[in-house]
Order: C-alpha cells, then structure tokens, then sequence
C-alpha cells in the first residue's frame, strides 16, 4: 500500500522540479549575448576588396597584399564610442608586434579618422577607407568594433563582435594567431 | 515700383525653388513604384542585426539604410528576390532572415512546439485512461471496511 502511494505523493515535488530546471536554463541564458550572432563567414575565404588608404588616397589596400601572412582585420570608425574602449588593447597588441593590425575605417569622414588616429595613437600598419561601408557589408559588419583573424591562405578564422579585450586577445586570439604562425 | 515687384518675383522664385528641391529628395520612392514595393516586401522578410528585433524595411538604422540601397541597387541590376537572400545571408548568416530554413541546425526551431504539444497530448491522455481505470476498480471490500473505521474513528474524535 505504502509503495504503491510513495510515488504519488512524490508528484507534489515535480512542479518544483521544472521549476529549477527553467531557472537553469534562463540562467543559462543571461549568460550568452544575443548580439553575438555567428558569422557564416568563418572558414570562408576573406572578401575580396581594395579601397584607398586612410592617409594617403592614392594608394590602396588590398586583403590580396596579406597573402602568406597571419593578421588582424580590425573595423573601426572615429564615431564608434566602443572603438574608444578598445584602442589602449589594439595599441598594446602592436607594440608587442605578436601580430600586424590592418584597420578598416568603416563609414567616416578621412579627416575625422586621421585625427582620432593622431590623437589616440595608431594601432594599423594601414587603415582602409570604406566611406560608403560597402566593403563592411561584404565582411557581414553590423556593430562595429569588428576584428577578423585571417590567416595566411587569406581564410577568415575567427570574427569579434565589439571590443577585443585583454582577456579575449589572451584566451582566443593570440593563440589562433600563434597556432597560424605554425600551420 | 519696379523694384518691388523684382523683389517679390525673387521671392516666389526662391519658394519655388526651395519646393523642387523639396520634391527631388522623394524622388527615388516615385522613380519605379513597382521596384520600391518589391524592395519594401523583400526588406521586411529581414532582419535589421543591429537593432536585431526589427525588419531592415522598418528600421532607419544606417546598417538597414546602406541594405536597403544594396537591395534596390541588386533589383535594378535583375537579381531575382532568392539571390537577394543569398547575398544576405552568406554575409550575415540564417539569423538575417525573419523566417529560418528548415534544416539540421533548426530542426528543433522549428518542431519543438509540435514537439511539446504531442507529449502534452498523450500525457493527456495517459492521465485520462488511468483515471477512468481507478474508478471502475473502485474500492475493494477490505478497503471499504478499512475506510468505514477511519471513518467511524475520525467522528468519534470529533465528538469529544
């Protein structure tokens, strides 16, 4: 009798039981970033495009001038308050020369860019000038600051969404960076 | 005299002109309607990643704004609504689209619900059967004597 009523009662602890579950699994939740929205452009061959330089227009930049070489492509614009945040990071990763850093500056005006880069300091070996972001749009850029590790056969391997910080340039792109450098 | 009449034709010239100028900037909407209306169709089958809860069509952030003129720009060119798409989503991935595809990595997107709803169904029913199970068994006669007691008992108690 007893046995058979056990489960029964038992019952009364399932609602509590989802509960948890749900609380777990909203938890969960809260933790990942809805902005972060895989980019189908990993493990694709890097866009192709060549636009003007930042300081000087005559010249161009192409992705075809990084063949054979592991780098950084980094979106930027003088309006983008996050870039702020980033730069001290993007600074520090140069001086280190642990990997070259090619800027595109994303829908800005030249001078504007030039003068954010000479008040802040230059990061980029080069700075592409993208005015009208149409080459954004073939990189899939929709918040920007936007950084590509592209490796030397000019794949694109991994994409960051907003700031790289310290932590991200420890734990995910210094390593890549440094696996690339040996493959 | 002459001069004022100089004067207001200036003037009427200058609100003239400040109408046309006016007019101009609409232009582009009345320039082919039937190309604006498929752009204004296709753009709201997509999403806008910046403001991520938004069709590009309803957004005049300047990610959706820039989609929109490339979207126009591809029909002018004779690319067909699919191509479109493609163009999207192999730059932004199935999250551009109001309506993901149906494939591995949507599968459970997509037949969750149905999913949830069958196995509310048969607990439904499971519970359903089970109940009427128990009430045809009903009680046997050692139960209904036991319940009679407890019964009994329980008024007794009450009693005092």
């Amino acid at each position: 009798m007893t046995a058979e009523t056990l489960p029964k009662t038992r019952l009364y602890l399932l609602p509590l039981g989802i509960f948890f579950a749900l609380v777990v699994l909203l938890g969960v939740g809260l933790t990942l970033d809805p902005r972060e929205v895989p980019s189908p452009l990993i493990g694709k061959p890097a866009p192709h495009f060549e636009l003007p330089q930042l300081h000087d227009p005559a010249k161009t930049f192409s992705e075809q001038d990084m063949r054979g070489k592991v780098w950084l492509l980094n979106v930027w614009a003088s309006w983008c308050v996050s870039c702020r945040a980033e730069h001290p990071v993007l600074l520090e990763l140069a001086k280190s020369n642990a990997v070259s850093i090619y800027g595109l500056n994303y829908k800005d005006q030249r001078k504007d860019g030039v003068a954010w880069l000479q008040s802040l300091g230059n990061p980029y070996q080069i700075s592409a000038f993208d005015l009208n972001g149409r080459v954004g749009i073939d990189y899939g850029v929709y918040g920007v600051p936007e950084t590509y590790v592209i490796d030397k056969r000019g794949v694109i391997r991994y994409k960051q969404i907003g700031p790289v910080t310290s932590e991200i340039l420890k734990e995910k792109i210094l390593p890549l960076v440094n696996e690339l450098n040996r493959g | 005299m002459n001069s004022i009449v100089a004067k207001v034709f200036a003037l009427m010239l200058m609100l003239f002109a400040g109408s046309a100028a006016f007019g101009k900037e609409a232009a582009p909407a009345a320039e082919d309607p039937a190309l604006e209306q498929r752009m204004a169709a296709l753009t709201s089958e997509l999403r806008c990643l910046v403001c991520q809860n938004q069709t590009i069509a309803d957004s005049n952030a300047g990610l959706a704004v820039d989609l929109k003129n490339e979207v126009r720009e591809k029909m002018k060119q004779g690319m067909s609504d699919r191509e479109i798409i493609d163009f999207m989503v192999t730059r932004y991935g199935d999250f551009v689209l109001y309506r993901p595809p149906f494939k591995a990595t949507t599968l459970f997107l997509w037949l969750g619900p149905l999913l949830l709803l069958a196995a509310g169904l048969l607990t439904l029913l499971f519970r359903l059967k089970r109940g009427r199970g128990a009430a045809e068994t009903g009680l046997s006669e050692d139960e209904h004597a036991r319940a009679a007691k407890l019964l009994a008992a329980g008024t007794e108690t009450e009693k005092q």
